[in-house]
């Protein structure tokens, strides 16, 4: 690069209680560049963001824009300054319309008055600058999907004329169909000289996007790569510090008395948002979950546990009728959920690990429950959980990793017969992601059914024995563990059966 | 396509709850009319119209500053209070003199303004629960009125009673006054950055914050707002007493406030609702009262009703809100059979997708 960057954070260090999380880091991002920020959970992306969005001040180091240092003792400086974060929580007002959302803070006002039609305008130019006509500013937040409400937080960054524009995990709630409009929207930007600042777990986008990587690995910076200079493989290396031979686990020997037998089967569920159901798996067995986000996979999840159960249909599990209709039934019965929200409906995060572990053996099953809860101490080290305070530590100063062993840990002292796991490895670190894949091989060994929902296909593809395709809330087909990513696609997207399809941002 | 589909969307959710307030307000006056005259009366004789006003233009000006402050995701449990304490700091200013009532007027109103103040600095600064800041704010207030009065005391000059006894036809000054303070009230909610950042920091304080906004101005600004609505509320009881009087507390008026804002459809929660709504649930506990006065009803059983009723409509609401909330329905005609004992249903057609009744599928929708 000639040009002088357009942000250079230099020895940027930063302490929380005492904890050292961010030492002595360098980063330079140029205008029109995406630098990628890549690193394990808790390597300190996210507190270097917030570092830069005015959210936390940093102890050391100096920040400078455009050659001039600055300081972001408040978010709206940042902000003022031309940077802009779109965080993984958005910060949106579910209550509010888009436009009040984009303009939240310097409302547009004529003569005085807040002037609703300017900000509306204002905000409709700028989606259809970006090519997103089909949202309306004047729609309420809390009516648009995950990825629509992400594009409103762009949005808003870029009605601040931000030139340095930050995203945290921007693609982790999005499917796959999804990430392209933002791979486009990130095109445009850089087309406008903005410099983005991109954390992402997922290196394939890593690679698609990114101009340059920086590597940090527990509050230190690894290293500063160009994207075309450097192999995935070798970047794991470099986050981990150490090589992942292969990423899945092999399968191994299967000992469990059930396995080979039918131990969840659904016949002909549905509901209001799933229709035709069928589904048999086996002890043994991983049957991948694949779709576009909103395809009905979380629904099957939901409907299986008896969250929005089936309406129609029968549910069997080993053999026995259940249709569940509570969680509670479904506990009872032997499913296990893991759910895609952990902070929401996995953990109770003020609340201690052995706690929160313990919470289904207590709730449903209080008979017995002090002997399978003595197991659990086992089952928490057995997946390596790594608590600083020990079991009596609140969840929610564990790191996401950490926080989804506990909510394994929770569902394993169950004993379950059918585990179903809705995006397990969503948001933690490469290391605990591959606990959970071991831990899956392992459960599947000794004969747990188990059902896999995963927006990452690759992890899909690799960890399954059978993949079933579903399409606006019905199964589109199903695909065995080896198939290729575009067959899923093509089943995924409808593109393997023609349609009348109309524009469903 | 989606945009239409959006903008539509968009119409319910705006008319919404507000929407269905008006619409509850009419059910409402109409049920009352008809059970008044199956009992052989009128409920729209002039006294009873404008007894009908006249209780809700007190009420209405408690409810409207209790919405600013349950907006912003707070409460304010003292304004029955500082009603009573207005009455005494009106009528003892005033003192019967005519030309002392701009004075009493401000001073009343500079007073519950500060009291305000105190709330919500006490709420912001001192971090303390607004249930708590407001209720212990009010025994304060009690304990004073209490210790320092044996009774009413002060006079309002007669000048000043026309705010509470005059009318124009059936419309009382003060219902006036009220309506225009609500008219204000929505004004300022809805064209100023205040009051919409008033909405942001009762929907998430942090997004508020980070946005630029300093969450605890809107918070101040709704309290000190609430009190002063309060102030006029008391202003308005002096001059009907013609005199100060401290028993004003005991008619808790601070959750009947509350019941008409909740009733108007703004979340307890906050960051949702507003004063439009408000003023139609005043409009419906008035009616109500005005009712059972007609009917001379036990008071006993008056508030069980009252109760029965604020309970009801807000669990409409929530039943309303959570269908509003809910994903789009895929097989709307699914939900009808009963499922768990029945015997598994025929029509779902096998697992993979025959082509043709997909595409009929959608062309339905």
């Amino acid at each position: 690069m000639i040009t002088e960057p357009l942000l250079r954070m230099t020895g940027i260090g930063k302490s929380f209680l005492g904890v050292r999380v961010l030492h002595d880091v360098d980063l330079d991002l140029y205008a029109g560049e995406l630098h990628a920020l890549v690193g394990e959970n808790g390597a300190g992306k996210s507190t270097l963001m917030k570092v830069l969005a005015g959210v936390h001040r940093p102890d050391d180091g100096r920040i400078e824009l455009d050659g001039t240092e600055v300081s972001f003792e408040h978010p709206l400086r940042a902000q003022r300054a031309g940077v802009s974060t779109v965080f993984q929580e958005f910060n949106l007002l579910p209550e509010r319309t888009v436009a009040q959302n984009v303009f939240l803070g310097r409302e547009t006002r004529t003569r005085g008055m807040v002037d609703e039609r300017a900000m509306e305008n204002a905000t409709a130019a700028l989606l259809d600058d970006l090519g997103l006509e089909g949202v309306s500013p004047r729609s309420k937040v809390r009516h648009l999907s995950v990825a629509e409400q992400q594009v409103v937080e762009i949005v808003k960054a870029l009605s601040h004329d931000a030139r340095v524009i930050s995203m945290d995990e921007p693609t982790a709630a999005l499917a796959d169909h999804e990430v392209e409009v933002l791979y486009r929207i990130i095109a445009r930007l850089r087309e406008r000289g903005v410099g983005i600042l991109y954390v992402s777990h997922r290196l394939k986008e890593i690679f698609d996007l990114a101009d340059t990587i920086t590597v940090l690995k527990d509050g230190h910076r690894v290293d500063t790569v160009a994207a075309a200079d450097t192999r995935p493989a070798e970047l794991v290396r470099k986050m981990v510090g150490r090589p992942i031979s292969s990423v899945f686990p092999d399968p191994l020997e299967p000992h469990g008395d059930r396995v080979g037998e039918v131990r969840l089967s659904v016949s002909g569920g549905g509901n209001t948002r799933l229709d035709g159901i069928e589904l048999r798996v086996h002890g043994g067995e991983i049957v991948g979950l694949a779709g576009l986000q909103g395809s009905g996979r979380t629904e099957i999840a939901h409907a299986l546990f008896g969250v929005d159960r089936f309406t129609r249909g029968e549910v069997h599990v080993d053999g026995r009728r259940v249709d569940p209709r509570s969680p509670r039934q479904a506990v009872r019965a032997g499913l296990a959920l893991v759910t895609e929200d952990r902070k929401a409906q996995g953990l109770l995060l003020e609340q201690s690990v052995l706690a929160n572990a313990r919470l289904v053996l207590d709730a449903v099953l209080p008979f017995g429950s002090g002997r399978r809860a003595r197991r659990i101490p086992g089952l928490l080290s057995s997946l390596e959980l790594v608590a600083r305070g020990g079991h009596g530590q609140e969840v929610r100063y564990l790191s996401g990793g950490n926080q989804q062993k506990v909510v394994l840990a929770k569902w394993l002292a169950t004993d379950p017969s059918v585990m179903v796991l809705d995006e397990p490895t969503r948001g933690i670190d490469v290391g605990a992601k591959q606990a959970v894949y071991t831990l899956m091989r392992e459960l599947a060994a000794a004969g747990v059914a188990i059902v896999l929902i995963s927006s990452e296909l690759p992890e899909l593809l690799g960890m399954s024995d059978r993949l079933i395709v579903l399409d606006d809330g019905r199964i589109a087909g199903e695909l065995p563990g080896d198939a290729g990513e575009e067959d899923v696609m093509a089943l995924a997207t409808g593109a393997s059966s023609p349609r009348h399809e109309e524009a469903a941002p | 396509m989606t945009r239409a589909v959006s903008v539509s969307k968009n119409l319910r959710a705006r008319t919404g709850t507000t929407g269905l307030v008006y619409l509850a307000l009419v059910v409402v006056l109409v049920l009352s009319a008809l059970l008044v005259a199956f009992q052989g009366g009128d409920l729209f004789t002039a006294a009873n119209t404008v007894d009908l006003f006249t209780r809700s233009s007190l009420l209405g000006f408690l409810a409207i500053g209790q919405t600013l402050v349950i907006l912003c995701r707070s409460l304010d449990l003292s304004v029955g209070y500082v009603a009573a304490l207005s009455t005494m700091v009106a009528a003892i200013t005033m003192a019967g003199d005519p030309s002392r009532i701009v004075l009493g007027v401000g001073a009343t109103l500079g007073l519950a303004a500060l009291i305000g103040l105190v709330n919500g600095l006490v709420i912001t600064r001192l971090r303390v629960n607004p249930f708590i800041a407001t209720l212990g704010m009010g025994l304060v207030i009690k304990g004073y009125l209490d210790t320092r009065f044996q009774g009413p005391a002060g006079s309002v000059p007669s000048e000043f009673q026309m705010f509470g006894l005059s009318r124009v036809g059936v419309l009382p000054i003060s219902t006036l006054v009220m309506l225009a303070l609500a008219v204000a009230a929505i004004l300022f909610l809805r064209r100023t950055r205040m009051g919409l950042h008033m909405y942001a920091v009762g929907g998430d304080a942090e997004v508020a914050r980070l946005s630029g906004i300093r969450p605890e101005l809107p918070l101040i600004a709704a309290h000190v707002l609430c009190s002063m609505m309060a102030g006029i509320a008391g202003l308005l009881l002096a001059s009907r007493f013609g005199t100060g009087n401290t028993l004003v507390y005991n008619n808790g008026y601070e959750l009947e406030a509350i019941a008409a804002v909740v009733l108007g459809g703004t979340y307890l929660l906050g960051g949702r609702g507003g004063v439009a709504g408000t003023v139609a649930g005043v409009f419906i506990l008035a009616t109500l009262d005005t009712v059972f006065n007609t009917l001379s009803m036990d008071p006993f059983v008056k508030d069980v009703l009252r109760g029965a009723i604020v309970i009801a409509a807000v669990a409409v609401y929530a039943r309303g809100r959570h269908a509003r909330a809910a994903v789009r329905l895929r097989f709307p005609s699914g939900g009808a059979p009963p499922s768990a004992a029945g015997p598994p249903e025929p029509p779902s057609p096998p697992p993979s997708p025959p082509a043709p009744e997909h595409a009929a599928r959608r062309g339905e929708r």
